[in-house]
């Protein structure tokens, strides 16, 4: 006898969910890459601590919740906040000497800096998941239930970026900021204060990862090595988006969550990450400037 | 080759590596000391990418667990002799890289050290994955593989020999294209690739054979040093530590030079040693690790060797 077959209107709904489901997800992995962009279109720099970063914030919304009680989405301030002046004092520790020389270099103070931070809360934390509870209120459509954190992770990584669009464009910092990206030399000349700029520059990169791990933590369960996968995502995200270009990141998280909803009904979940590193080495290979850069240096 | 001193000082160490153990039976001295094989052995065939061509490759311990992997797969599943599984992970891993390194060989700069970090991710996320090779729980290894060479004891002997005969043939590899034509193109594409490319360096060419090329011995030492524990698993052959090490070993050796690094190798080695048994320390070996790695690049990139040729000038003649 044959198993009953599944109503095909049903896996149809489950695949269309997947996808909408891998959207919404897609919109924060564009928020975390565009701190990692941000620093690279500015400074040339690779910030190879951005996964310890992202774990950092995923920590950030497990203490503040466990441990004082406070509403998960408020931990949203102290994460841009305290990435901010993480982020700062990581400029004058590790990339200050850095800017200008070849890339070996600022990619190896990065990555020594990663190595601290991942040995310290090893050493701490271990190694087992930790997992934030959320319950809001999802939004039905017929049969399924689409689920409320995700909503509205999306939304507020949606609002951040749009913040961090308005602030490039409309504020004298901000201008500051592209001016530099653009040609620090030319920048210093009309007095603009680079080194400043620069380190603010890195200190928002490092709180856009802060804020994208609280949303990431409000999702998924972690652990302290969790930084790794989503900073492969995020180098999958920057190359498609175009390294330097936030926007570009953005749609290309989007891009990159409609991936995984699409593979996830149909792939064992321990496959996406190859898939998405196939996809990576094959974006660099063919578009070296990034699928969604419409022009260079588009900060 | 053969008339230039720096040959026959290579040629020393590997003896004293040879002989000293086997003076006394000194087990735990082998131990320490196949460590060490294994150190020099990673990093200064790191070193062919990092120090002469000037590209940083996060994933080179990808070359040593797919090696390992291979190998204990080829004996386990397949019962093929030591020495021809040793050699088959070597070459299939040095032609897979090749392959890789074709691919990628548009990639310059900060993109191929990413391109780097993605296949380490990458390949580790397949090994967990592939069942043949059972997935996240490795490959067990019965004693018995080591009959052939008269039992575990002996067959443990022979690999330690076969361990510094890689080391041995890492550092004359090392130093052999350091005084090639193909090292001045790498050395070239290091201080600037454009220039180099103008001048005639085929550049794509040879960054992924300088990649392909420094995928085989690491991988035969992959394929000895899971022989030598009889069980493989993901964790402990794509283990970050050990890439991150070859790294501050090249480093701290000096980038570039030959001898750096096998200096930069046993220093690394002793301060181990010393972290390992130390109660605070043991538990942050990647926080000292990285501390490390931090102050070398921020203020000692030449490393060990920058500061020995900027004291004697003289050494820079004879130890390369």
């Amino acid at each position: 006898m044959q198993p009953p077959r599944p109503d095909r209107r049903f896996v149809m709904l489950g695949i269309f969910a997947s996808i909408v489901d891998g959207i919404l997800v897609g919109f924060v992995y564009g928020l975390a890459a565009m701190g990692l962009t941000l620093i690279w279109g500015v400074m040339d720099v690779i910030n190879l601590t951005h996964g310890a970063m992202l774990v950092a914030g995923m920590f950030a919304l497990y203490f503040l919740t466990d441990a004082l009680g406070v509403t998960p989405y408020a931990v949203l301030l102290p994460a841009l906040i305290g990435g901010l002046m993480v982020g700062i004092l990581l400029y004058w520790i590790a990339i200050h000497r850095m800017v200008g020389r070849p890339p070996l270099m600022s990619l190896l103070s990065t990555f020594s800096v990663n190595l601290v931070l991942i040995g310290i809360s090893t050493a701490m934390l271990g190694t087992a998941p930790f997992n934030v509870p959320v319950s809001v209120p999802g939004i039905s459509v017929g049969r399924y239930t689409f689920p409320g954190p995700h909503i509205l992770a999306a939304v507020l990584a949606a609002v951040i970026a749009l913040l961090l669009y308005l602030f490039l464009h409309y504020t004298r910092l901000g201008k500051a900021i592209r001016a530099v990206a653009n040609n620090r030399q030319a920048a210093e000349l009309v007095a603009i204060p680079t080194t400043r700029v620069l380190a603010i520059s890195v200190g928002i990169g490092v709180s856009l990862a802060a804020v994208s791990g609280v949303l990431i933590g409000t999702l998924f369960p972690f652990t302290v090595l969790s930084g790794d996968s989503y900073q492969l995502k995020g180098f999958v995200v920057t190359v498609l988006g175009g390294l330097g270009n936030p926007v570009g990141a953005l749609l290309g998280g989007v891009a990159l969550g409609l991936l995984e909803g699409l593979v996830a009904p149909f792939v064992p979940v321990s496959w996406t990450l190859i898939i998405e590193f196939a996809l990576f080495v094959l974006v660099l290979i063919s578009f070296p400037d990034g699928v969604f850069a419409s022009r260079r240096g588009a900060l | 080759m053969l008339a230039r001193p720096f040959f026959w000082i290579i040629t020393v160490v590997i003896a004293v590596f040879a002989i000293v153990p086997v003076i006394g039976n000194d087990v735990e001295l082998r131990e320490s000391l196949i460590l060490a094989a294994l150190y020099i052995t990673l990093a200064s065939n790191l070193n062919l990418m990092l120090g002469y061509a000037g590209y940083i490759n996060f994933g080179s311990i990808v070359f040593f667990g797919l090696g390992g992997y291979i190998c204990v797969w080829l004996v386990n599943a397949h019962s093929w002799p030591l020495s021809a599984s040793l050699l088959a992970a070597g070459v299939s891993v040095s032609l897979l890289a090749l392959l890789f390194g074709l691919g990628i060989l548009r990639l310059r700069g900060a993109f191929f050290a990413l391109a780097t970090i993605g296949v380490n991710e990458g390949i580790q996320a397949f090994v967990e994955n592939f069942t043949p090779w059972g997935g996240s729980s490795g490959i067990y290894l019965s004693p018995t593989i080591f009959d052939p060479l008269g039992g575990p004891t002996q067959g443990l002997w022979v690999i330690y020999f076969l361990m510094v005969a890689v080391m041995g043939l890492s550092l004359y590899l090392s130093y052999g294209i350091k005084i090639s034509k193909f090292g001045f193109g790498l050395l070239a594409i290091g201080q600037n690739e454009d220039a180099a490319a103008i001048l005639g360096v085929p550049t794509p060419l040879y960054k992924a054979l300088a990649y392909s090329v420094s995928a085989f011995l690491p991988a035969i030492a992959g394929g000895l040093y899971f022989l030598k524990s009889s069980f493989i698993q993901p964790s402990d052959a794509f283990d970050l530590t050990l890439s991150t090490e070859a790294i501050v070993i090249a480093m701290l050796g000096g980038q570039g030079t030959v001898t750096g690094v096998a200096l930069g190798a046993y220093l690394y080695e002793e301060l181990r040693g010393f972290l390992l048994t130390s109660e605070t320390f043991s538990h942050f070996q990647l926080v000292v690790a990285g501390v490390l790695l931090l102050v070398i690049v921020l203020f000692f990139p030449g490393g060990l060797m920058g500061f020995i040729y900027r004291q004697f000038p003289r050494t820079k003649k004879v130890l390369e």
